[in-house]
């Protein structure tokens, strides 16, 4: 089942390719006989979910933090990523002492449905064909990633994780876990989300996406075939993503109108300024580790998100009964899922009398706030997880 | 039973001690304007409470989560209503209501969410206020009320007289209600209501919606 590189693909490439396929990390294998049925009434198997873990799963199986990842993210939450070579995406927030305690907690981290990084995913080779899904891969929810999640967690044997966790898509998942299996979920922490997928966001996703497919490499979605990579789409793709994940402040304060290398205009359409050359290498960078229609797939699965919608347009009747502890977080600087948009998760989690806590953390960041090592939203996370814990009978 | 008489200086307010007394164990418990959570940690400590707080100041209710406690940052007036009818045994404001915009709606959000409201106010018919008032012409500055007019966030400050007046117009009725001075000291119960006004600097009230209303 391997992909047999093709000769006109760089080393990143291949080496991006076997991990879509055969992941450094642990994978569990549903066979084609435990398909998953999603949301646009098609049947996928057989899957792979990859995943990794940290800490020790304790006796009675009360101690798994699951971490729902956002977009461009993977299951290397807190080891050294297999293509890059980078730390974890979240090494400040979990590890042995930090907020999310791999001395105490079970972390489990999978690869989304749709993912690049060795869960089943467009980039994935489709055993019928022996090539890749490519657009052939039936396009998928949230409600989707969550169900391949509950597969892994039934596999590991955990009746109730203590806590689903995750930020901005993985918060998407944290609120679609508390939704539709809160006898599963003992605490759930959104944070830097929303219940639904604003219009706005929609907007800049369909940028991205029109980014990729207007590259003539993207060939029709067929790329792998054609030993081509769409690297220019989809890096406009991402430096367009990326102003969304930052603020006007931040960018004002890191780059300002500075100057690159020269300090002089060069009258041409060289990057002159340093915004302009950071972005270039968030794009460039971004190509080396992530797969073109693995990008549009996740960006509609967000689009379509709705989970008031699912529930007769009343977001509250999305959680009538829970008995989940709730706490979210949003960011002031934020403005891709602003504040207001987290208050109505916490409006709707009242009306059914949830035992949720709400707090707006003070951040220049913007939306990437969640992914930066900010000690009031950690004092925040370490905090409601030691009183969460100490409910769930967790030792100390 | 209520105690003559409070420990004056011991960690707890008075008002807050006074409270939990009033509060079943194991009761569900909203603490609106909860600040740093300094109640609903006595009452889950005394009383086993399953509590929820509301604060308007982001530090606060930061420093309440973080001290593991069920709170979100919001405020009496705008965020009641979404509360569902009696979603707690008793929701309680704690010198609160006085910084209310809307007092009486307030009042009548908290008997609707809780089957018990419970409210401590500044009495603003202390004699000392009144003597203030009467003798310096201006508005009173005192160690409850300490600061100017312009500067308080108290927009709707009352006398007991006057609550026990909006207590009858919101259709509830008074369980039990006990004024008190700063020192912790409790005004004897047999103490008419205008004796009570005279000399209480603080008083709580422990209210429920008339039946069949």
């Amino acid at each position: 089942m391997n992909t047999a590189p093709v000769k006109s693909f760089d080393n990143t490439t291949n080496a991006r390719l076997a991990e879509a396929n055969t992941p450094s990390s642990k994978v569990l294998h549903l066979p084609e006989s435990e398909p998953l049925r999603l949301a646009c009434d098609q049947v996928l198997g057989p899957i792979a979910i990859a995943y990794e873990t940290y800490g020790a799963l304790n006796a009675d199986k009360s101690n798994a933090v699951l971490i729902c990842h956002a977009l461009t993210m993977d299951q290397y939450v807190a080891s050294e990523h297999p293509v890059t070579k980078k730390p974890g995406w979240w090494e400040a927030m979990v590890g042995p002492g930090k907020p999310i305690d791999t001395d105490r907690f079970f972390v489990i981290c999978p690869n989304i449905l749709g993912g690049c990084m060795g869960s089943t995913g467009p980039a994935s080779i489709d055993p019928k064909t022996g090539k890749p899904y490519g657009l052939n891969f039936p396009v998928i929810t949230i409600g989707d990633m969550v169900h391949a999640q509950v597969r892994l967690i039934d596999h590991l044997g955990i009746d109730q994780i203590f806590c689903v966790i995750g930020g901005s898509m993985g918060g998407m998942q944290v609120l679609e876990w508390a939704s539709s299996h809160t006898d599963r979920v003992f605490c759930a922490v959104p944070v830097a989300t929303a219940a639904w997928h604003s219009s706005q966001n929609i907007a800049f996703h369909e940028v991205g996406r029109q980014a990729v497919m207007a590259d003539p490499d993207w060939c029709g979605g067929d790329y792998h075939s054609h030993g081509k990579v769409p690297k220019n789409g989809l890096a406009v793709a991402r430096m367009a993503a990326h102003i969304t994940y930052l603020s006007e402040d931040a960018l004002h304060q890191k780059f300002g109108r500075s100057l690159q290398e020269h300090s002089k205009l060069t009258f041409s359409f060289n990057a002159d300024f340093q915004v302009e050359s950071y972005l270039r290498h968030q794009g460039s960078t971004f190509v080396d580790r992530f797969d073109a229609n693995s990008y549009l797939y996740i960006t509609r699965a967000m689009d379509y998100f709705d989970l008031g919608a699912e529930h007769g347009d009343v977001l509250a009747n999305a959680f009538r009964g829970t008995k989940t502890r709730y706490c979210v977080v949003s960011f002031t600087s934020d403005w891709l899922y602003p504040t207001r948009e987290s208050r109505e998760i916490v409006q709707a989690l009242n009306a059914v009398a949830a035992n949720v806590s709400f707090v707006e953390i003070e951040t220049n960041d913007g939306h990437d706030s969640f992914l930066l090592e900010e000690p009031e939203f950690f004092a925040t996370i370490r905090g409601f997880l030691n009183a969460a814990g100490v409910k769930r009978g967790l030792k100390v | 039973m209520l105690k003559a008489v409070i420990p004056p200086h011991g960690p707890h307010r008075v008002d807050h001690l006074l409270i939990a007394e009033m509060v079943e164990a194991g009761a569900r418990v909203l603490d609106v304007g909860c600040g740093d959570g300094e109640l609903l940690q006595l009452l889950a400590e005394t009383k086993a409470t399953d509590g929820r707080g509301v604060e308007l100041s982001r530090d606060r209710v930061n420093a309440c989560v973080t001290r593991g406690l069920s709170v979100i940052q919001g405020d009496a007036d705008r965020d009641l209503d979404d509360y569902p009818d009696q979603a707690f045994d008793y929701a309680i404001l704690s010198l609160t209501i006085q910084a209310t915009r809307h007092p009486k709606t307030v009042l009548e959000n908290l008997l609707r969410i809780g089957r018990y409201a419970i409210v401590s106010f500044p009495n603003f018919g202390h004699w000392r206020i009144r003597m203030e008032l009467l003798l310096t012409g201006r508005m009173p500055q005192t160690q409850n009320l300490p600061e100017a007019w312009y500067a308080s966030p108290d927009a709707h400050l009352c006398t007991i007289k006057d609550f026990a007046d909006l207590v009858g117009l919101v259709d509830a009725q008074v369980e039990a209600a006990v004024a008190f001075n700063t020192s912790g000291r409790r005004l004897p119960i047999r103490h008419s209501i205008s004796l009570q006004n005279l000399f209480g600097e603080k008083a709580v009230f422990l209210l429920r919606k008339r039946h069949g209303s």
